[in-house]
């Protein structure tokens, strides 16, 4: 059992001291410029369709490895991206400030780009291309660089909100609890992992949506091959040329899921 | 002796020598930014020093020299524990799991933490409290739960860092006689800057200032003739310090202050005069034909002061009656005298 949210946070002020009123007009064409493309594109769905164009083969083998792929490379951020942040936000040493800039590159670099370094790291030719070929292992264009795609771009997400939940969480409780005898690891564990389970839980979020809209990396790294690496969007972007109404449907499913999962585990946290 | 510390912390300008007896509580006195929390990080292992060597029960706590190679213990294997002036409890416990979190770290298993907290929550008056969250605690339960953490972890070092500064004035009282009752016959440090928490918790005081130790001794002692003006303006005394001549002191202003001086006491030594504030009287104009010491200067200050009224003039503070002040019509900015009598002066050695 959590406290109730109103005893946790205090609750917002309602008056609108510091909210200029004219700040209303950009702020509702903000929302419209998100919402009225969502739209337009509901007004494009021939809905009896609808079933028949979601449930095709290649539709189904789409989004069930866009899932599957998202959620494992939410697993390998949360892996690799939490013992990156707690080393981030509790050390101090030479050049941290680089080596962050450098970590957040992924959020910078156009995914196109991702995908190529990628390639030339681990494609065949790339720079562990060989030893990975000699170990008998072939990543590029299977569903691991998928996998390894999805995480390169997502990966930053996770980092970002979890050191700041990190330094926001502050290092007084874990102060007290190794006064209290807990060696580090149970620090970590019993103290530090609990207080910022919520920054860890928004990360995870991010970067599952991140991860479930990758396109460029994927398609340059992984290739496109129905079932192995063509996930929702390749999918999406390949029947916009032969069906658009089936590109239409697909997409509709995407933002579905998409508001499914930040709805359900964001929105009710109130952590996005 | 349970600890001995000596240490300095270059960064934070504090050099320091503390020493705990078995049982024994010590009180750190000083102003703000005197080093006092630095001193009890360097104890709970939270601060390194630059130099130093500590024991505790005999064992090292940290030794930068001596020996062979640098000895630090983490914080987590001091058996130090630490209480800070807010709570810190884990929000995401109970207030039991808070209590049950020592020894819970220290291998025992839930039941038996679980049981061991019951306990240290009923001996701090809380075991009413055990289900609540940390949000759901007031500010001076919140604090009794803390103190019984502190407690559950069988420190044989307790650390109290201004553990009643934030509390509101209606719940501190219970909280300081808590606490007596947890500090007899335990080895603790308490950093404070209320005269009360000192005179009431602690067998021992040192006053830090600038990083230095400048007095230690018996908290009696220490309030009843404080040698440092730190000391002297919480014991509510007038301190004035110079050199020792004939039955005066000679401040290094030139002011005379008559007293009644200790044995022992020879021209030339660092000595203080203390007085009373409600020793001075207070006049407009100098009275003519006084035996009295006689100091004048302008008024900083008029703040009530329990029934009286403080008048401070640069060095020196008199309590007068409220009658007295509108008699005299004491302002800040009015220049005054304070006269005091050589009966009323204790000099002794600085």
């Amino acid at each position: 059992m959590r406290p109730s949210p109103a005893v946790r946070r205090p609750t917002p002020a309602v008056s609108g001291l510091g909210r200029p009123s004219w700040l209303l007009v950009p702020a509702a064409l903000g929302m419209l410029f998100i919402l009225l493309p969502v739209c337009a594109m509901l007004t494009r769905i021939s809905w009896p369709d609808l079933p028949a164009l979601v449930g095709s083969p290649s539709s189904v083998a789409a989004l069930l490895l866009s899932l599957r792929t998202s959620l494992a490379s939410t697993a390998l951020c949360v892996l690799l991206g939490t013992p990156m942040a707690v080393v981030l936000a509790r050390t101090s040493f030479r050049g941290q400030g680089v080596l962050r800039s450098l970590v957040l590159l992924p959020l910078v670099l156009p995914p196109v780009v991702s995908g190529i370094a990628l390639l030339y790291t681990f494609g065949r030719r790339g720079l562990l291309g060989h030893t990975l070929d000699v170990l008998g292992m072939q990543v590029a264009f299977t569903t691991t660089a998928v996998v390894m795609a999805q995480t390169f771009v997502a990966l930053p997400f996770l980092v970002v909100s979890l050191e700041g939940a990190l330094r926001t969480g502050g290092q007084r409780y874990e102060e007290v609890a190794a006064s209290l005898g807990a060696r580090p690891s149970t620090v970590f564990r019993r103290v530090t992992l609990p207080l910022v389970l919520p920054g860890l839980v928004s990360g995870a979020v991010l970067s599952f949506a991140r991860s479930l809209g990758e396109f460029g990396a994927t398609i340059t790294f992984a290739g496109s091959l129905q079932g192995v690496t063509r996930t929702l969007p390749l999918e999406i972007y390949l029947q916009r040329e032969t069906d658009p109404q089936a590109a239409v449907a697909l997409s509709i499913l995407l933002v579905a899921v998409a508001t499914l999962v930040i709805g359900t585990t964001g929105r009710r946290r109130g952590l996005l | 002796m349970t600890l001995q510390a000596s240490f300095s912390v270059g960064a934070r300008g504090v050099e320091a020598t503390l020493e705990v007896a078995a049982g024994e509580t010590l009180a750190v006195l000083g102003p703000n930014g005197a080093g006092k929390s630095t001193v009890l990080g360097v104890l709970a292992g939270l601060v390194r020093p630059d130099r130093g060597r500590g024991t505790l029960r005999g064992r090292a706590l940290f030794d930068t020299g001596s020996g062979d190679r640098e000895v630090w213990v983490p914080a987590h294997a001091r058996r130090v524990a630490l209480m800070a002036q807010e709570p810190r409890l884990f929000p995401h416990l109970s207030a039991l799991d808070n209590v049950a979190f020592g020894p819970r770290s220290q291998g025992a298993r839930r039941s038996r933490a679980r049981r061991l907290a019951r306990g240290w929550l009923e001996s701090v008056d809380a075991a009413d409290l055990a289900a609540r969250r940390p949000a759901q605690l007031s500010g001076g339960q919140a604090q009794r739960v803390a103190l019984a953490r502190a407690l559950a972890a069988d420190p044989e070092l307790l650390l109290l860092d201004e553990p009643m500064a934030a509390l509101d004035v209606a719940v501190a009282p219970a909280m300081r006689q808590l606490l007596r009752e947890a500090l007899r016959d335990r080895a603790a440090v308490v950093v404070t800057h209320d005269v009360l928490d000192a005179a009431l918790l602690a067998d021992r005081v040192v006053v830090l200032d600038g990083g230095r130790v400048v007095e230690d001794g018996r908290t009696e002692t220490v309030l009843s003739r404080p040698r440092s003006p730190f000391s002297a303006r919480i014991a509510g005394l007038n301190l004035l310090r110079g050199r020792s001549r004939g039955t005066a002191v000679v401040t290094d202003a030139g002011l005379h202050v008559e007293g009644m001086p200790e044995d022992g006491l020879r021209d030339g030594d660092a000595a203080v005069a203390v007085f009373s504030p409600n020793a001075v009287a207070v006049y407009r104009t100098a009275p003519t034909g006084s035996p009295r010491n006689v100091m004048t200067g302008v008024v900083t200050e008029v703040e009530p002061h329990g029934h009286q009224v403080r008048i401070r003039i640069p060095g020196v503070t008199a309590d007068v009656t409220p009658a007295a002040v509108a008699e005299l019509d004491l302002a800040p900015g009015v220049e005054v005298v304070f006269t005091v009598k050589a009966s009323e002066v204790a000099v002794y050695p600085a």
